[in-house]
């Protein structure tokens, strides 16, 4: 398929209608709005169902009843409106029931503004939701992934019958770039033979969503056979660590820089400018955020003297890249909020610091 | 011997966890033999909510979902637009239908989406103990009201079906109680309109029931059904607030 020029907001909703979605709930917010508003106008085309909800609560549970019916269903907001979702997103993760979420993130905590941030890693990482689940996380960083990772996030989550959330940002959502659409998948809704409203002839017996179990050996029954799926997709994504992080000239980095999303392709121009400088600069991805690439940062702790973690939060993923390293080398931290991005030069000036420190 | 009544086999075996002499049970009768009625159990998708009846799948042999507490209306839209076919309820209480899910209830008739929704108003939260809930009539005590509701404090109780009735879109909006057997034959009527009107895809249909709570009133079913007649029915008077289709001439 030919290159085409598309903001990454669009390049997902494309995306989500190539992997067979068909539903999508949502209720305005910026800086996601472009999503909405370009499925708005393609689902009618495709004989799909849009539906304005009226709050970020119904979205979510709007979703609950499609994914329990069977749909290639998704919804998408930023941080307030996700928040909003927390209730909404436990009780899919613990009915099961596969959905994409996308969280354009914005500055908070409270009204924030809508410039770019990376302070929902926790919410999204930990569940954000009360009790014991996971959703499986995922981090594009540039248009071509916001579409790539669309398609993937609709098979893991029916693959893993769990709610995949996609990690983006307000730089992602709306900058342009040059886009290949993946191919599109086929998908039957009556391969979901669990579904509600499900009624080939192989029906034995009723079918039932629920998320309630009153007993306690039930629940902790429930909890324990979600705790194994989440082993299932930590195995997933060891086994496949293409899928889970990219790794650029670490192989004789002495320090490795960490980030996701929009940051980690300024942290690529970072380590280029290292390399020129003739700083052994190394640059670790994660793809996928849940579960966390512990292992690889792990063994990469064993050659590396040094890491640098950049985010545009006060240091949430941070955490995750100490209990990887287990104190076996010292981790640092950059990280602007509000909307600041900061530059290379900024970063640069960190690295700066670390291996030269006088 | 001539059979004259039987269980609707859309009802289960189980035994209810409902206490004696609670209206659920009745309501759920209810709703069991009219889907047998219309033909349409093994196309038909119930939605509990939170609150005495959050086990009410347990009750029906039809597929069920579980949702939180007030989303109902939000959960039957999600599966309903999935699929258009299939006959889609939700079964709700007042705190859950009235209160936290308020805005679920007024959008989802709004938009007219072509479901039944079963409203079961006790004037009170049964399942957490017996709180207030927005249908509590005024100086009614209650655990959180123990000096009884206070109007110029606390409010004075919604009425669901005429706010309801006020929208555009819904087809059928009508209150019931089941606390005579005329009464019930009238809410059998009203859920089977209910439920017909849907199969014809005609629109968003609404039966508030005024039901009673003995446990969480401290009454004897007997006595509660009368209190029922006494006071909830003067302040939720039953009748058809809404027939745009004209079914309950036809
Ligand atoms: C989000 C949330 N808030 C509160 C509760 C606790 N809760 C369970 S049932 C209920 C009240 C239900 O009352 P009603 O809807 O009137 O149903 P009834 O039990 O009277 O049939 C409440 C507040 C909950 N489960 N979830
Ligand atoms: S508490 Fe009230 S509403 Fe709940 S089962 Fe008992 S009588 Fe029925
Ligand atoms: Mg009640």
């Amino acid at each position: 398929m030919a290159k085409v020029l598309m903001k990454g907001n669009e390049a997902l909703g494309e995306a989500a209608i190539l992997a067979g979605c068909r539903y999508y709930f949502g209720y305005p917010i910026t800086p996601q709005s472009e999503l909405p508003a370009y499925l708005a106008k393609r689902l009618p085309q495709v004989d799909g169902v849009f539906v304005q909800a009226e709050s970020e609560v119904s979205a979510i549970n709007m979703v609950y009843g499609a994914a329990s019916a069977g749909a290639r269903v998704m919804t998408s907001s930023s941080s307030p409106g996700i928040s909003l979702k927390q209730e909404g997103i436990s009780y899919i993760a613990g009915a099961e029931l596969p959905c994409l979420i996308v969280n354009v993130m914005r500055g908070g905590p409270g009204l924030g503004n809508i410039n770019p941030s990376q302070s929902d890693y926790w919410q999204a990482t930990r569940g954000g939701g009360h009790g014991d689940y996971r959703t499986l996380v995922m981090a594009p960083n540039s248009v071509q992934e916001m579409a790539d990772f669309t398609l993937a996030a609709f098979e893991y989550a029916d693959r893993f019958r769990n709610p995949v959330l996609m990690l983006s940002d307000g730089v992602l959502g709306q900058m342009m770039e040059p886009v290949v659409m993946p191919s599109p998948k086929d998908y039957d809704i009556d391969s979901k033979k669990w579904a509600l409203g499900y009624t080939g002839k192989d029906k034995t017996a009723r079918n039932l969503c629920t998320s309630i179990f009153m007993g306690q050996e039930e629940l902790e029954e429930h909890n324990w056979s979600l705790y194994q799926k989440y082993q299932v997709i930590t195995d997933f994504f060891k086994a496949n660590k293409e899928l889970a992080v990219e790794e650029y000239l670490c192989d004789d980095a002495e320090i490795i820089l960490v980030g996701y999303g929009i940051i980690s392709r300024i942290l690529k121009t970072v380590v280029e400018k290292c390399r020129k400088r003739g700083i052994k600069a190394g640059l670790v991805r994660p793809k996928v955020l849940w579960p966390f690439p512990s292992e690889i940062i792990s063994k990469l702790a064993d050659k590396a003297s040094k890491f640098l973690v950049v985010e545009m939060s006060y240091g949430q993923m941070v955490e995750d890249v100490k209990l990887a390293v287990e104190g076996k080398k010292p981790v640092y931290f950059f990280g602007r909020t509000g909307g600041a991005v900061p530059s290379d030069f900024e970063i640069l000036n960190e690295v700066d610091k670390i291996v030269r420190p006088d | 011997m001539k059979q004259v009544f039987g269980k609707t086999k859309v009802l289960s075996a189980n035994p209810t966890h409902y206490c004696p002499g609670c209206d659920h049970g009745i309501v759920h009768r209810l709703i069991a033999e009219t889907l047998e009625e219309l033909e349409v159990a093994d196309k038909a998708i119930g939605i509990a909510p939170v609150g005495c009846s959050v086990f009410a799948y347990d009750y029906f042999n039809i597929d069920f979902n579980q949702a939180a507490h007030g989303r109902a209306p939000a959960v039957a839209t999600g599966i309903k637009r999935t699929r258009p076919d299939s006959i889609v309820f939700t079964y709700q209480g007042d705190g859950d239908l009235a209160a936290i899910g308020t805005a679920e209830i007024i959008h989802a008739a709004n938009r007219g989406e072509n479901i039944t929704v079963v409203f079961i108003n006790n004037g009170i939260y049964g399942m957490t103990g017996g709180q207030m809930a927005p249908t509590t009539l005024v100086g009614m005590k209650t655990q959180t009201s123990p000096y009884g509701r206070d109007a110029a404090t606390m409010g004075s109780p919604i009425r669901v079906s005429e706010i309801i009735a006020t929208l555009e879109s819904p087809a059928y909006v009508t209150r019931v109680t089941v606390n005579t057997i005329a009464n019930q034959m009238k809410a059998k009527k009203a859920i089977k309109n209910a439920f017909t009107l849907q199969k014809e895809k005609k629109g968003f249909s609404f039966v508030e029931v005024v039901c009673i709570c003995p446990t969480n009133w401290g009454k004897k079913p007997t006595d509660a059904h009368k209190w029922l007649a006494e006071n909830m029915l003067p302040v939720f008077p039953l009748g058809t607030f809404k027939d745009i289709h004209g079914i309950e001439k036809a």
